[in-house]
């Protein structure tokens, strides 16, 4: 995974960066709904990824890292900020020039269920984005549905099945194949393998670190399951309400976690490593993460900090760099 | 780990059969389970293993139809729930056994505040007055460290968050003190930091009521920092049981080695060369597919011709600790 | 777990019996299957052939005075008998029924397509389109359906066209709100996100996407359609809004109403009729929406 040397690209075209990216939701929009609070749902996220590197994204519900990963898709609208690819300035490109330009990025979904389209068949599900940007000619887009499902570990046959006639690792990947049909440069995560028995989880992990060594493909890795983070992920970002709280490398994030969130967030997560007596000694957050409506001045994670002091309550830490590119955004550590 | 006394739960060669379409399922095949007063038990599998279908059968609440209880035997301090009249099946139903769900929000009625529910219970098993209970269903909202127990006892399901809705099931579960509380997969729709908090919670209770809790999960990192005593399912049978540190240490059945091996946990130190995960190769078999032979014999890498003619028995392995694998039955008797 | 095994398999094949067969045999025996669905079928293949052939084989106008009014069935050779006017039923239940369905039918297509457009881009584009579309479907369902079509009738003459046309326009804002409430609810699902990234276009998206999706309650909205333009067609004829030269099932039960007591076949028959043909589509768009989804296939 590390010596990932992409054959068939230059690397530059597989590059992401993202730049003071905000996506806020609310306003009159819905019939009930109006005069909503606005809902600060990615609130100024800014990171690059190297090509053929897998970024990964953690938080919790509400932390924006799914918004952050659609906003990249531009399959909700983009309120401030840059997203480039290679050279292309994505989050800028409208109508035939964005339809164009996506055959460059392709996503995966959770859930493997409601990913896929019931009423069409396997087969039709990979072809469709080849016959809506048209890619190849007609007549040799049957072979090259083929070649995909073989490359994902499906048996071509398989192609004039329905969705539901698959199991859930299975329908991840077609939702792969899928994705992998454009021969894009970045493949956006969310959650791939959260929905899958632990047993299937493996095998689509194993199968995307394939498909990266071979693709010199770039991920981004949504996910709430440290563990899986810290196997397939390069660097990783922590994010809580709408804001990275800390990135760093794979190895420096694990062993030298700086931000009071991100150790409660380690701490918190059961290992078979642990026993009943060593849970009782970890640090504990009280209360649930908080609504990204009418959020407080300040740092966000005060609320729940158990190191909170007054100034955090007062202004918000810029994320800084504290050496190595392991960036913090907090005024204690 | 108790002394050789009575088990407070009893689960002997309990055997459900489901009708489907395919034929006959058999969802639970001779499972046994011992729940020991003040213990928690693990049982961890995948999903369609059977360990909902564990808790269900205790509960008395396998559907029929399709399902039925063909034969065995399920016992609570000593007395028989198998087989039992409804009427008194409701009785020890929040009584001696309590339940909580996956998804607190479908579980609790969103017409009724949450104080309402828990005094309901309450009245529903024990002769008290309205006010009686209603007091009862804040102390036990207090019980399980929810701030402001007098107000938030007038809530409404949906003005809580999903911890502090889990928290309400369980003062729910808890009100009528129940011997036993069964716990399915309680925090898989929370978050990471509230999840361990409610894992505190139910350790906290455990020890200062001396209730049993038998916690259903697929994480076998809840199991370990949890539970005293685990069993591992697989396809409708218990393939291994025993102690929390000896099935961990030292795993014996294939796939519980799998299911730990395949997963990749979270290191405090993770090395800087990765490697790639360990596969259980295939998919769980469907239930009315099932040969022979153990069930996990064809995507087991150890298995040897005799796995798939003859189903291996539940035997010691070592020091409580029971496996259901020729193979790790073989290497013990050497 | 022996590295070799894992990588063998590494597929994570199942079992699975690989049936390949064309859609539409897999539809068709998913149909037959039904048994109710197939009873649907011949019941209406039956009342196509009664009401289309029919007249052939049975000759008599039904406007002419063939005998004394109120003649009961069987009697001095009328089948069904005769009205009020001494005409023969079975002739009129004949000719009446083709009018019955083609104006059922014709009803339900137009008011199919208008809530279908209506619906679909009020719940796929959401908004300003959704507030204005929904607006517009509410002004005409607060409207008196009957009073309106009456308006209609009145206005325009009382013609087959208007009649349908009436009934076509009273009676889309159903199919609309359903519409409208599947693409709100689909097009939130990752497959519709899916398709986009595959810069899928709005109109790809819309009736190629979600709409093969959203049809299940349509067709079933569809259906009840059908019937109730037969219905509304019959109330029309019975305010004698509906063409006078004409014969329908609706014109049959609407001339006879007032003699209801006396001579009670007279409007049962074509009632009866009614309640068959609604019965028949309605088991017939069951079979079809089973038929039409291809989880329901195969299992």
């Amino acid at each position: 995974m590390t010596d990932a040397t992409p054959s068939t690209k230059s690397r530059a075209s597989g590059a992401l960066t993202v730049e003071d990216l905000k996506v806020h939701f609310g306003g009159s929009r819905t019939l009930f709904a109006k005069g909503a609070a606005l809902v600060h749902a990615v609130d100024g996220v800014s990171f690059s990824v190297p090509a053929g590197k897998t970024f990964g994204v953690v938080g919790e519900s509400g932390s924006g890292k799914t918004t952050t990963a659609l906003a990249i898709m531009r399959l909700v609208p983009i309120t401030h900020g840059r997203v480039i690819l290679g050279d292309t300035a994505i989050s800028d490109l409208e109508k035939e020039e964005l339809r164009a330009a996506r055959r460059r990025f392709q996503i995966i979904f959770q859930d493997p269920y409601s990913s896929l389209d019931p009423r069409k068949r396997a087969g039709a599900v990979v072809r469709e984005p080849l016959d809506l940007m048209q890619i190849g000619k007609p007549a040799e887009r049957d072979g090259m549905v083929a070649e995909l499902f073989g490359q994902v570990g499906l048996r071509p046959e398989q192609r004039a099945l329905f969705p539901h006639q698959f199991s859930g690792g299975q329908r991840q990947r077609i939702g792969l194949a899928r994705a992998l049909s454009t021969r894009p440069d970045l493949i956006v995560c969310d959650e791939p393998v959260s929905a899958l028995d632990v047993a299937i989880q493996a095998q689509i992990l194993n199968l995307m670190a394939k498909l990266q060594r071979e693709l010199g493909l770039t991920y981004l890795f949504i996910s709430h399951d440290l563990g899986v983070v810290q196997h397939i992920c390069d660097q990783i970002a922590v994010m809580y309400l709408g804001q990275i709280v800390e990135q760093a490398d794979r190895i420096s994030l694990f062993t030298n976690p700086r931000h009071p969130y991100t150790k409660a967030l380690l701490a918190a997560v059961p290992t078979v490593h642990g026993n009943k007596r060593d849970r009782r000694s970890r640090m504990r957050l009280k209360g649930d993460p908080p609504s990204p409506i009418n959020l407080p001045p300040g740092c966000r994670f005060a609320s729940r900090c158990p190191m909170a002091e007054a100034r955090c309550r007062e202004a918000s830490p810029p994320l800084e760099d504290r050496g190595g590119g392991h960036r913090v955004s907090c005024f204690l550590v | 780990m108790a002394v050789a006394t009575d088990p407070l739960l009893s689960v002997k060669d309990i055997v459900v059969d489901f009708k489907t379409r395919y034929g006959i399922a058999r969802v639970l095949d001779h499972v046994t389970l011992d729940v020991n007063s003040g213990e928690i038990l693990g049982i961890v599998g995948e999903s369609g293993c059977g360990k909902s279908m564990t808790a269900l059968s205790i509960m008395g609440l396998v559907p029929d139809p399709p399902g039925k209880v063909t034969s065995g035997s399920i016992k609570i301090g000593g007395m028989e729930l198998v087989g039992m009249q409804l009427d008194s099946l409701r009785q020890i139903r929040g009584k001696d056994i309590g339940m909580i769900f996956q998804e607190p929000m479908t579980s609790l009625n969103p017409v009724f505040t949450v104080g309402e529910q828990i005094a309901e219970s309450v009245r529903l098993h024990e002769n008290a007055s309205p006010k009686a209970a209603m007091d009862r269903a804040v102390e036990m909202l207090k019980a399980v460290d929810i701030p402001e127990a007098e107000r938030r006892a007038r809530a409404y399901p949906h003005q809580l968050s999903g911890g502090m809705r889990q928290r309400v099931m369980i003062a729910m579960a808890l009100a009528c003190r129940p011997k036993v509380l069964i716990a399915d997969e309680p925090t898989t729709a929370l978050d990471a930091t509230v999840q361990a908090q409610i894992f505190d919670l139910l350790q906290d209770l455990q020890e200062e009521t001396g209730t049993a809790i038998i916690l259903i999960t697929h994480d076998m990192g809840a199991i370990a920092e949890l539970a005293d005593a685990v069993a591992v399912m697989y396809a409708g049978r218990v393939v291994e049981k025993g102690t929390v540190d000896a099935v961990l240490s030292a795993p014996q059945h294939p796939y519980t080695k799998g299911l730990i091996t395949c997963v990749p946990h979270l290191e405090p130190d993770p090395p800087v060369e990765r490697h790639e995960l360990m596969e259980i190769p295939g998919v769980v078999p469907a239930l009315t597919e099932l040969g022979k032979g153990c069930a996990f014999a064809p995507r087991c890498g150890e298995a040897t011709e005799k796995c798939s003619v003859e189903e291996p028995q539940l035997l010691a392995t070592g020091d409580k600790h029971l496996t259901a694998c020729w193979v790790a039955q073989q290497e013990r008797a050497q | 777990m022996a590295e070799t095994a894992a990588t063998e398999d590494r597929t994570g094949q199942e079992p699975l019996e690989l049936k390949i067969t064309h859609p539409l045999s897999e539809m068709a025996t998913m149909f037959f299957a039904n048994h109710a669905a197939v009873a649907g079928l011949v019941l209406l293949i039956f009342i196509i052939l009664f009401t289309f052939l029919g007249p052939y084989i049975h000759t008599t106008d039904p406007f002419e005075m063939v005998w004394a009014p109120f003649s009961p069935p069987g009697e001095e050779g009328f089948l069904f008998g005769t009205d009020y006017l001494g005409r023969d039923i079975l002739a009129a239940m004949m000719v009446g029924g083709q009018v019955s369905m083609a104006i059922g039918l014709a009803a339900a297509v137009i008011s199919v397509v208008i809530g279908v457009t209506v619906g679909a881009f009020a719940g796929y584009y959401g908004g300003v389109i959704e507030e204005a579309l929904m607006r517009f479907t509410e002004f005409f369902q607060v409207l008196p359906t009957l009073l309106f079509s009456m308006v209609i009738v009145a206005l325009f003459g009382a013609t087959l066209l208007t009649v349908t046309m009436a009934i076509g326009v009273v009676s889309w804002t159903a199919v609309a709100r359903v519409t409208r409430s599947e693409f709100l609810r689909i097009r939130e699902l990752e497959y519709v996100a899916a398709a986009r990234s595959g810069s899928a276009r709005d109109g790809y998206l819309i009736f190629r996407v979600i709409l093969p999706n959203a049809l299940p309650p349509i067709i079933v909205q569809a259906n009840l359609m059908v019937g109730s333009a037969i219905l509304f067609e019959a109330a029309l004829s019975f305010l004698g809004l509906s063409d006078p030269n004409t014969m329908s099932w609706g014109q049959v039960i609407g001339s006879n109403r007032p003699y209801i007591l006396d001579a009670g076949f007279a409007v049962a028959i074509p009632g009866f009729a009614i309640f068959f043909t609604v019965l028949a589509i309605s088991l017939i768009g069951d079979g079809l929406n089973d038929a039409l989804n291809p989880k329901l296939r195969q299992r």
